[in-house]
């Protein structure tokens, strides 16, 4: 069944993008392949916990649970991909000359693994628990069931095999622009997933929307296009923001990317003293 | 405290829907879910202000209110209903749809207000 296969393709190719990309970015760092393991494992589990309680969540806060819950949720992944990524500003130069040189991993320090775990979960949550629902309403609106898991099948194992693609393409990059590349990578996800947190919370009627569409690019960049869709994931791409999105995009960019240069060049006095 | 600035805005509103609809000032508007489709399919909102929109799901299946040019996504239980704001908007014609049956569609109309 095409249409399910579309549809399960398009939210796996979310979450694969992600994990593809914190998988590149924690290259090197020992153990966390279980540890994003244990995130996806959770992810999975979190997503049937999230479809089965639909309705309860939905009816919490009168109404507004979800965009809350979803906000919640999302703002967790953005502190946890800021966790990383100003970790490894001042690890990454360490770690990209041992693997350079053993193709081994630094060790010490309180490594950011539980990040990569709450990411992965997140990440899977989000995309499973709509796989769910919308499988579930395809079911019970008389689809026809093998079709439907056919196109599930296929449509997952697409998007993993595209998450595979895209970190093996990530690892052709050479080692000395390495965590540059992810480190940017993993700063703008983080941005845009601060700024759907921020469109989640004027949902709510929490924050005010501060001008609806400050510009109107779908002409030139469907969002409900595959490109746009992941350029959603990769950069926050979304074809009509509000003014409450990009302030919260500017601002994580700015949180998460001035500590970055403040730990990086303390690491790099540290180090130069150390030689001495 | 959020809503001295916006009390004009408010107080407009309230006439509008008062005098739209003969109802109470902060009155949601409602979109229904039925067959997987939109009713109505095109909803008229008023311009500049913040509307509650409530959303009822009369069908036994899930549904997901999503909207690219409003930047909203709502999963709607079956049988269930939610709550989003929208707006303030401009005049024009806003797309959503049903994420779990993306044949459904509908659109947010806004007209431009005579003031």
């Amino acid at each position: 069944m095409l249409a399910t296969l579309v549809v399960v393709f398009r939210e796996a190719i979310e979450a694969a993008l992600i994990i593809a990309i914190v998988m590149g970015a924690s290259r090197g760092i020992p153990n966390r392949g279980r540890w994003v393991l244990a995130g996806i494992a959770l992810g999975i589990a979190g997503a049937g916990l999230v479809a089965l309680f639909a309705d309860a969540l939905s009816n919490a806060f009168s109404g507004s649970g979800q965009p809350l819950f979803d906000a919640g949720v999302l703002l967790a992944a953005v502190g946890m991909l800021a966790w990383h990524n100003i970790w490894m500003s001042s690890h990454g130069r360490a770690m990209a000359a041992e693997v350079r040189e053993l193709g081994q991993a630094v060790q010490g320090g309180s490594r950011p693994l539980a990040a990569l775990m709450v990411i992965c979960l997140v990440a899977i949550m989000r995309e499973g628990s709509e796989v769910v629902l919308f499988l579930w309403a395809i079911t019970t609106g008389g689809g026809d069931l093998w079709g439907m898991l056919a196109g599930g099948f296929v449509g997952l194992a697409c998007g993993v095999l595209l998450g595979v693609f895209i970190y093996r393409g990530l690892l052709k990059i050479p080692m000395r622009y390495f965590f540059t590349v992810t480190s940017w990578l993993v700063l703008l996800i983080a941005a845009g997933l601060a700024a759907q947190a921020a469109s989640f919370l004027n949902q709510a009627g929490l924050l005010p929307a501060l001008g609806n569409s400050l510009w109107d690019s779908s002409r030139l960049l469907d969002q409900g296009s595959l490109a746009g869709q992941m350029l959603h994931v990769l950069v926050g791409y979304t074809a009509r923001p509000s003014g409450i999105q990009l302030l919260f995009y500017g601002l994580t960019l700015v949180a998460i990317f001035v500590p970055m240069q403040l730990m990086a060049q303390r690491h790099h006095r540290h180090g130069r003293r150390h030689k001495h | 405290m959020t809503l001295a600035p916006r009390l004009p805005l408010f107080l407009a509103s309230a006439l509008l829907a008062v005098s739209a609809f003969g109802a109470g000032p902060d009155a949601p508007v409602t979109l229904d879910i039925k067959d997987r489709g939109f009713v109505p399919q095109e909803l008229p909102l008023p311009a500049g202000v913040k509307v509650e929109l409530v959303i009822r799901n009369q069908d036994a299946l899930p549904a997901e209110f999503e909207s690219y040019d409003l930047s909203r996504e709502i999963v709607v239980p079956a049988h269930g209903q939610v709550k989003v704001y929208i707006g303030p908007l401009d005049p024009g014609r806003y797309r959503f749809f049903n994420d779990f049956y993306q044949s459904a569609e509908g659109w947010v109309v806004v007209a431009a207000t005579a003031k």
